[in-house]
């Protein structure tokens, strides 16, 4: 999994904006001992922001402590992209960040200015769904579907990077998405069908 | 999107029907409704396991920005359903937000509520709770040992009690089963919109919309008619949505309260502690056999864990009563309450935990017999289940032994263990079996067949992944003998008839038992409509008639027909509209034993030298009637294996028994099986009708997928290695590795 790159992740902010917040309220708390839960955080700063999502570039207000998965899900209103666990473990939220895959819910939304997001919403054409969308219907490589969009996503560039020519080698490049219904057999079957069938992807 | 997926439509007959939502993202599961002046709720959980919250401050956090409010039991208005009138409705479980009572480390005190996800997070650290601590109980271990602490649960005897030890082959054994927690990817959430004081829509992720309305109104105290539940789709649940969950009352609450529509999301931790999970157990078997392999007797004691304010149960002891011909069987059950959270039915309850014990124990056994262990229990197989005296509807457990036995390539086994060994690794085969009950319950199904020929279904039932409305639909165009992309099936809206809540295995019988019936009406009342309304149908008999591809025809002139649409412009109806139960179980089901049952096979290599497991290949196979959708009834089985994998060698949740804290609430730490864990696995069914269980002969995998599985796991380590180990998961460790 790529790490995004231009960011030091959402832990790293969360850490660092608790810090600017001490900073800010220092004059009443430095000479005591304070708790860091006793502190009232300032009013939310909101940054502009202007970001592509599947070829649309939009401009927003983001409230800055936001990750780019809630910002998707809560402010944009695509749902395609799934919280599964909101700490970078279940892959659930992966989208293609200029093209590499990232956690969503990993990196803050206002880090991704600029940037080119591809979610599952972006994948099919109005006509056409993407081969790897075709896969998993054919090989029923679903069952609840809620990891689905980020195991699709994920296998979209698991095959791009190159990583999906055999069977052990598209397990080790989609080990990040986790599927507790257990239909892994039939996503690494509709993978390798794409990679054998020479689609473009 | 693709106008080839606008009516309703997969690929091809035997594609999931909800297949093109899922992977294009459209479908919707409960958060991602878009709701208009939505409230975020989250929950500020305690940091004690046991006592009560003394004073909750929530001054800071009101100051917080976009904070709308901090609701605990400081302030929280009455509900009907938690102090009813004397025989009112009382709620069933922890009642949230109501008392001071902490009884649970992490249960919630506090629910923040915030105009964004962002100022409720942060937001949830400035309720600050002060705590009068008691001494509390987490340690299952320690205190199943405490007789006293212990509550009956059931016995059961039949023949001779502790029999097995006048066996002259027995073994006794005790195993061992962790807490596994049900982990649907999809978190918990619920949202609630109130319309005035008395109307409540509520969007809610559950295995039961119906179960959902009803409890609901009965704790507000409401017309159910008032209570409208939505669940489109589940992003899994495995049995953690069969009850609403305290987070439900909690979004109705401060809904309620704020007068906005308000979403309570739970996070991934409290995942682990506040929908349920599978009990902690102790069980003990002793089983002896004569010489030939015929067993003599078969004694299982079992202990789970419940909570303080719940006694769960579940049937842990009861295979053994009834899936082997058996004279001499006694069980023996009791509960343990500790400062946890209330389990609750995870995938295949009891049977699983259950199933593990005996087909370990039977194993076992095997060897000290030196018997095949497939032959073990063909000795003991019965037709008759041996606790109600009643004959199978079906029971085609041999033929599934036979197909296992040759696809895994048992004949490569070796009788005595540790005798395998290739390029470092012990190489090992294994089986177990599994039985779950199958039944039929009531279930209300509405078709409306339109203008255009097409039909749709509707049932207030959800669908958590087995793909129910790819087997209904399966379902009505079999009997209607018409294409399946004319048939839509919607399910998830308490507005369409009541349907059963999923689970227990059931759904596919009683729903498709309402599909079935719904449809045999339609067509009766079609050939009814011709002869009334078609002047070449007018000295027709109905059983002269037939309904096929949309045209209703003669069976003695096939000119004689007339086309489903044409008919209804005949007739001048713009619809037919119908709905029918399926009805319970009829006075012929009593009659008989119904179950479904599944045998799994399995091949694992251990490292010689590190005590690594690695899964090389799986054969599963199902007795479950017929099979009404090959292609889900598949995914459904290769689920349970990899559930089962899970169970086998990963799954384990840990409390730090010092704090009564859940120490790996997360996916990062309790370790659910992944891509790399899977080895090649390979579904066979059985797919006879049972022609007993309903019209359709169809019964449940979603049970005995799982049931078993373990068992198969820890006897082919056992046949691997020589090594047996009784309390999963298997680890290195635990086969005698040292680490590091």
């Amino acid at each position: 999994m790529e790490a995004c790159k231009h960011a030091d992740g959402r832990r790293g902010f969360l850490k660092k904006s608790t810090a600017i917040a001490a900073l800010y309220l220092a004059p009443s708390f430095l000479t005591k001992s304070f708790a860091y839960d006793k502190l009232v955080p300032s009013p939310v700063e909101k940054e502009k922001l202007q970001i592509i999502i599947n070829g649309k570039s939009y401009e927003l207000m983001v409230d800055i402590r936001m990750s780019l998965l809630d910002l998707l899900r809560e402010q944009v209103g695509l749902t395609g992209s799934k919280k599964g666990c909101d700490m970078g473990q279940c892959g659930a939220c992966i989208v293609l960040v200029n093209g590499k895959r990232v956690n969503g819910c990993m990196t803050l939304a206002v880090d991704n200015g600029s940037n080119k997001i591809t979610t599952i919403e972006g994948l099919a054409t109005p006509e056409k769904l993407h081969p790897v969308q075709e896969a998993f219907i054919s090989h029923d490589a679903m069952q609840c579907g809620y990891c689905t969009p980020g195991q699709i996503m994920s296998a979209v560039a698991c095959i791009r990077e190159g990583h999906a020519n055999t069977r052990e080698e598209i397990k080790a490049y989609m080990e990040g998405n986790i599927c507790r219904c257990g239909s892994y057999q039939n996503i690494v079957d509709a993978i390798l069908d794409v990679k054998k069938s020479g689609k473009p992807v | 999107m693709s106008t080839n997926h606008n009516f309703f439509a997969p690929f091809a007959d035997d594609d999931r029907a909800d297949a093109a939502e899922k992977v294009t993202g459209r479908a919707k599961f409960t958060a991602e409704h878009a709701i208009p002046n939505l409230g975020y709720g989250l929950f500020v959980c305690s940091t004690i396991a046991k006592g009560t919250v003394s004073k909750i401050d929530e001054s800071d956090a009101l100051k917080s920005p976009g904070v709308l409010d901090v609701i605990s039991f400081q302030n929280c208005p009455a509900v009907p359903g938690y102090s009813p009138a004397k025989g009112g409705f009382e709620w069933w479980g922890l009642k949230t937000l109501y008392d001071n009572k902490v009884r649970f480390f992490g249960q919630p005190v506090a629910l923040v509520v915030a105009d964004s996800f962002e100022n409720a997070t942060a937001a949830l650290k400035l309720v600050h709770v002060n705590y009068d601590k008691e001494a509390h109980e987490t340690d299952f271990e320690k205190n199943r040992k405490i007789e006293t602490a212990l509550k009956p649960a059931g016995n059961y005897k039949r023949g001779i009690e502790k029999a097995y030890k006048t066996a002259p082959v027995f073994i006794e054994a005790e195993y061992k089963t962790p807490i596994e927690v049900h982990s649907p990817m999809e978190m918990h959430s619920t949202i609630a919109i109130w319309d005035g004081d008395d109307k409540l829509t509520v969007y809610d992720k559950t295995q039961g919309p119906k179960s959902t309305q009803n409890t609901l109104a009965k704790t507000f105290n409401i017309p159910q008619k008032n209570v409208r539940v939505i669940t489109e789709y589940v992003g899994g649940a495995f049995g953690n949505g069969l009850r609403s969950w305290l987070h439900v009352p909690a979004a109705c609450i401060a809904a309620k309260k704020l007068k906005r529509p308000v979403k309570v999301l739970l996070t991934r931790p409290q995942m682990f502690s506040l929908v349920g999970y599978r009990p902690q157990s102790w069980q003990k078997i002793g089983i002896g056999a004569d010489k030939t392999g015929k067993f003599i007797g078969i004694s299982h004691s079992a202990i789970s864990n419940s909570s303080r304010y719940e006694d769960f149960r579940e049937g842990i002891v009861d295979v053994s009563k009834f899936l082997y011909a058996c004279e001499n069987v006694d069980t023996d059950y009791k509960t343990l309450p500790l400062d946890l959270s209330t389990p609750t039915w995870m995938r295949g309850p009891g049977e699983v935990t259950g199933c593990y014990a005996l087909e370990s124990a039977i194993d076992e056994l095997s060897y000290q017999l030196k018997m095949d262990p497939i032959e073990l229990r063909i000795k003991n197989f019965t037709a008759i289940n041996p606790e109600n005296k009643l004959p199978w509807s079906a029971k085609n457990l041999l033929d599934c032994y036979e197909a296992g036995k040759t696809k895994i390539g048992w004949k490569n086994r070796s009788a005595t263990p540790g005798k395998i060994k290739e390029n470092g690794w012990l190489i090992g085969y294994g089986m177990g079996g599994g039985v779950f009950g199958a039944g039929k319950g009531s279930a209300s199904v509405r078709l409306i067949l339109k203008d255009d020929g097409t039909i749709v279904l509707q049932s207030a039932v959800s669908d958590m992944g087995p793909g129910t409305s790819t087997s209904m639909v399966k379902v009505a165009a079999e009997t209607m003998q018409m294409p399946i992309h004319k048939i839509k099936f919607s399910l998830g809206d308490t507005d369409y008839p009541p349907g059963p809540s999923q689970g227990g295995s059931g759904t596919t019988s009683s729903l498709g038992s309402a599909v079935n019936l719904v449809c045999e009406t339609l067509k009766q009342g079609l050939k009814e409509l011709a002869i009334q309304q078609a002047t070449a149908f007018k000295n027709l008999a109905v059983a002269d008639l037939d309904v096929k591809n949309e045209i209703i025809f003669s069976t003695k002139d096939a000119n004689t027909k007339i086309g489903v649409t044409e008919l209804l412009k005949l007739s001048g109806k713009p619809l037919i509209e119908i709905t029918k139960d399926s009805g319970g179980a009829t006075p012929e089901m009593r009659k008989y034993a119904i179950n479904s049952f599944s045998v799994h096979f399995v091949k694992v290599a251990v490292h010689a030298k590190t005590g690594e497991v690695k899964m090389l290949q799986v054969v599963t196979t199902g007795d479950a009637g017929k099979i009404i959708s090959e292609n889900t009834a598949r995914s459904q089985m290769l689920g349970g294996v990899v559930g089962g994998i899970g169970m086998a060698l990963k799954e384990e949740l840990l409390i730090n028994h010092e704090t009564g804290e859940i120490a790996n609430a997360s996916f990062g730490t309790y370790h659910l099986p992944l891509h790399t864990d899977i080895p090649n696995i390979e579904v066979w069914f059985v797919n006879k009708p049972d022609p007993i269980v309903n019209a359709i002969g169809a019964k449940g995998v979603g049970e005995i997928s799982l049931i078993g599985f373990a068992a198969a796991v820890t006897n082919a380590v056992y046949n691997a290695t020589g090594k047996r180990v009784r309390d999963l998961p298997i680890t290195a460790e635990k086969l005698g590795f040292k680490k590091g």
